[in-house]
């Protein structure tokens, strides 16, 4: 991993002293060419990137990696996917050896602005929350002045924790391991006192404990964390593609379309709303120089969003996540797609 | 005068220039150095460029802004809210922490076992050689993982913490011993120190002469350890011996004062140790065993003591031998230090890239890596050349 992050940094130097610039365009156009989307992905998070025991990736961060490739090529398996730690993801991205990032990534200021990247729309709406082992009773992050704390470097959560203790005047010593495996075994290990990172996270890393039920996760959620896939400024035509794919999936749940109903809706639906999502209609995939049954494919292949959320993350698996603020607006949620039109 | 004849005389201005061998070799060099100032200032002027399409912030002005993220150790005080600069600072002393030990360490042990190899004891020199043939054959990062494994996960918990002594603690936090606490004593226990090491060099130097001029030895190693150990302990009983110490004590979640060793520091120095060990063993293996059979046994015959035919014939022939191999032993071990962010420990390579994530700058923060590391190789070169210059046999 370190000499990965280290290679990658290395090739992105090498990258920057003589590509061409970018030309808006040529991410599309590789694609194309290449016939597969190359997509950067967590390491293995359960629910959001995780290879499963056949090495198919699946996930939520997954499944919009298949979405963008089902618009643009037609096909939801034309992905490859490169495992990234948090430390390895951006000059991945940067330096062109992806063209998505997908990997429960924060929208920052910082990031936004002086890493060049641009960020699509919010996948999961994500806070920071703390795990710890039962036996220590603790009951509030308020409880944890002193402790030992596992986090990983390059993560807005190494920040947040920092401002978090330093607002309440209390100390702490972090425990900073970069691969995701070691930082987890460090922690079980009894390093560390508490575990830190996405309370979304969280359910995952608990759902591998060696007795899921030893560790609980503390009531308070200490940030935000709107996470959610980017792309390298400078091609504003894939940008609009990424965009767009995620409102799409957003917008099929609104109108009550999903990948069972998506055929029939197609051919019967009055509603222009519908007819114009699905390609009933022409015009949209033209604006954004895909074929009209671009958004047909996508939720074909992974289903809305609300479809989405349900099969990776949702209360029926191992993570158990309630939709809460990733509900739809209709819903009292957040998720609120711009009108495809 | 007879006027030389032939074509050279005949050529003037860039023709002459041309046909002169060595205006010809300065042409070519000039070109060449041209060439490749030509090809950086177009790789450094085409990465700005690039940068800037891209929007990705360029310069090392980060360096002055905070950083924000929290260092586990550290030997200058550090906090969240100090500068990047200051985190590279913290980065670059660990690194120098753990290298310098770590040499120091490897040096001692990897002697210690090459010369066991040598032993006549069969047992010893196996045991030798299955400690360099393991250490060595296996990839130094899962060496560390494994150190760092075994300490986490097989030492208690603060709560259960082993207490070997009093006040000496064990457990998955790391070693913890007692501090002595501030005391002016300390001050003269360190300038009796210096004085000792002052002292038993005069003493070293006034035996040699005397030796020079009249044949007598004196033991001057078992006098001068004496000096060292007792002066500063005669200060300390001067000073009204003051035996205060804090003691690590479990508060909360773990131990609040005392002096703590990591176990990311830890496993890092040990296995560091070992691995780097293992090959300086080989090394010196290799010297001793480099030095004619016939030198031994001419001493022998002389009368010298197997002792002094190791440290007057034998070493400072090997040493010419060794030093240049264990000098690039140094060099890896210092570069293999950077393998710290795989277990945690706050090296300069760990935090350089945590400082490259959050701020981007990819650029400056291996630029910042590479000349440190360059400069640490380099000064360690030019140590060890100097070093290897003064021990070289002088021809008489
Ligand atoms: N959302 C945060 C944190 C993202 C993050 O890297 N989280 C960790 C902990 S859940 C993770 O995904 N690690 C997996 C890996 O390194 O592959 C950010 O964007 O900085």
């Amino acid at each position: 991993m370190t000499l990965k992050s280290f290679l990658a940094a290395g090739a992105f130097v090498a990258a920057s002293a003589v590509a061409m610039p970018a030309i808006a365009g040529e991410t599309l156009d590789a694609v194309r060419d290449r016939g597969e989307l190359r997509c950067g992905v967590n390491t293995g998070l359960a629910g959001f990137s995780n290879p499963d025991s056949e090495g198919n990736w699946q996930g939520l961060d997954v499944d919009v990696c298949k979405a963008i490739a089902a618009s643009i090529l037609g096909d939801a398996d034309a992905v490859s996917y490169t495992p990234l730690t948090a430390q390895q993801r951006f000059t991945a991205l940067q330096s062109g050896e992806v063209d998505v990032l997908s990997r429960n990534t924060t929208w920052t200021l910082t990031r936004d602005t002086s890493l060049g990247l641009h960020f699509a729309p919010i996948t999961f709406y994500d806070g920071q929350g703390f795990m710890v082992r039962k036996e220590l009773g603790v009951e509030s992050v308020h409880d944890l002045d002193g402790a030992t704390i596992c986090v990983q470097p390059g993560t807005t959560t190494e920040l947040n924790l920092a401002d978090f203790f330093r607002a309440n005047e209390m100390d702490f010593e972090p425990v900073v391991i970069e691969d995701f495996e070691e930082v987890n075994a460090a922690y079980f290990a009894g390093r560390c006192d508490a575990y830190t990172t996405d309370s979304s996270g969280l359910a995952s890393v608990r759902s591998t404990a060696p007795d899921p039920t030893a560790h609980m996760i503390l009531p308070e959620i200490i940030s935000k964390e709107p996470l959610g896939p980017a792309v390298r400024q400078g091609d504003d035509e894939f940008f609009n593609i990424v965009k767009w794919v995620v409102y799409a999936l957003i917008e099929a749940e609104e109108y009550g379309v999903n990948s069972e109903n998506l055929e029939e809706m197609r051919e019967t639906s009055e509603n222009p709303g519908i007819k114009r999502l699905l390609g009933a209609e022409p015009g949209m995939g033209e604006h954004l120089d895909l074929e009209e049954d671009w958004a047909y494919n996508a939720i074909e292949a992974v289903g809305n969003y609300g479809e989405i959320f349900e099969r990776n993350v949702g209360p029926d698996t191992d993570l158990g996540l309630e939709r809460g603020i990733n509900g739809l607006w209709t819903d009292g949620g957040l998720m609120y797609a711009m009108p495809v039109r | 005068m007879t006027v030389p004849t032939g074509v050279e005389t005949n050529r003037t201005g860039v023709a002459a220039l041309w046909h002169d061998p060595q205006a010809r070799s300065i042409i070519y060099q000039a070109v060449a150095l041209g060439l490749v100032i030509l090809a950086g200032w177009y790789l450094f002027s085409n990465t700005l460029q690039n940068l800037e399409e891209r929007n990705i912030s360029t310069g090392f002005g980060f360096l002055d802004r905070s950083a924000g993220f929290s260092i586990s150790e550290s030997l200058v005080s550090y906090e969240a809210s100090d500068t990047y600069g200051r985190a590279f600072l913290v980065g670059l002393l660990n690194t120098l922490q753990v290298a310098l030990l770590g040499i120091i360490l490897a040096t001692i042990l990897g002697t210690i076992v090459g010369i066991l190899r040598l032993s006549t004891n069969w047992l010893v020199a196996k045991l030798a050689s299955a400690y360099v043939e393991i250490l060595r054959n296996i990839p130094v990062l899962l060496q560390l993982f494994v150190w760092y494994g075994v300490i986490t996960i097989t030492l208690p918990s603060p709560r259960q913490a082993f207490e070997p002594m009093p006040g000496v603690f064990l457990s998955n936090r790391g070693f913890m011993i007692p501090a002595p606490v501030d005391d002016p004593v300390h001050g003269y226990m360190g300038i009796a120190l210096l004085l000792a090491i002052l002292l038993s060099l005069a003493l070293r130097a006034w035996a040699r002469r005397r030796q020079n001029r009249t044949g007598l030895q004196f033991p001057v190693f078992p006098c001068s350890l004496a000096m060292i150990l007792a002066l500063p302990i005669i200060a300390w009983m001067v000073g009204g011996a003051p035996v205060v110490f804090e003691l690590p004590i479990l508060e909360g979640f773990n131990f609040q004062g005392g002096i703590t060793l990591s176990p990311e520091f830890g496993a890092l120095l040990l296995g560091l140790t070992t691995y780097t060990s293992a090959f300086i063993a080989e090394i010196v293996r290799g010297g001793i065993l480099g030095v004619d059979h016939g030198q031994t046994e001419a001493a022998a015959s002389l009368g010298l003591r197997r002792v002094r035919v190791l440290r007057f014939i034998v070493l400072p022939q090997a040493l010419r031998l060794i030093v240049p191999p264990t000098t690039s032993q140094y060099l890896n071990l210092t570069k293999n230090s950077s393998l710290a962010v795989a277990i945690g420990y706050p090296d300069l390579v760990s935090v350089g890239n945590t400082t490259l994530n959050q701020t981007g700058q990819a650029i400056e923060a291996v630029t910042i890596f590479m000349t440190v590391y360059l400069s640490f190789s380099l000064a360690i070169s030019v140590f060890m050349n100097w070093y290897n210059s003064r021990i070289a046999l002088v021809e008489r």
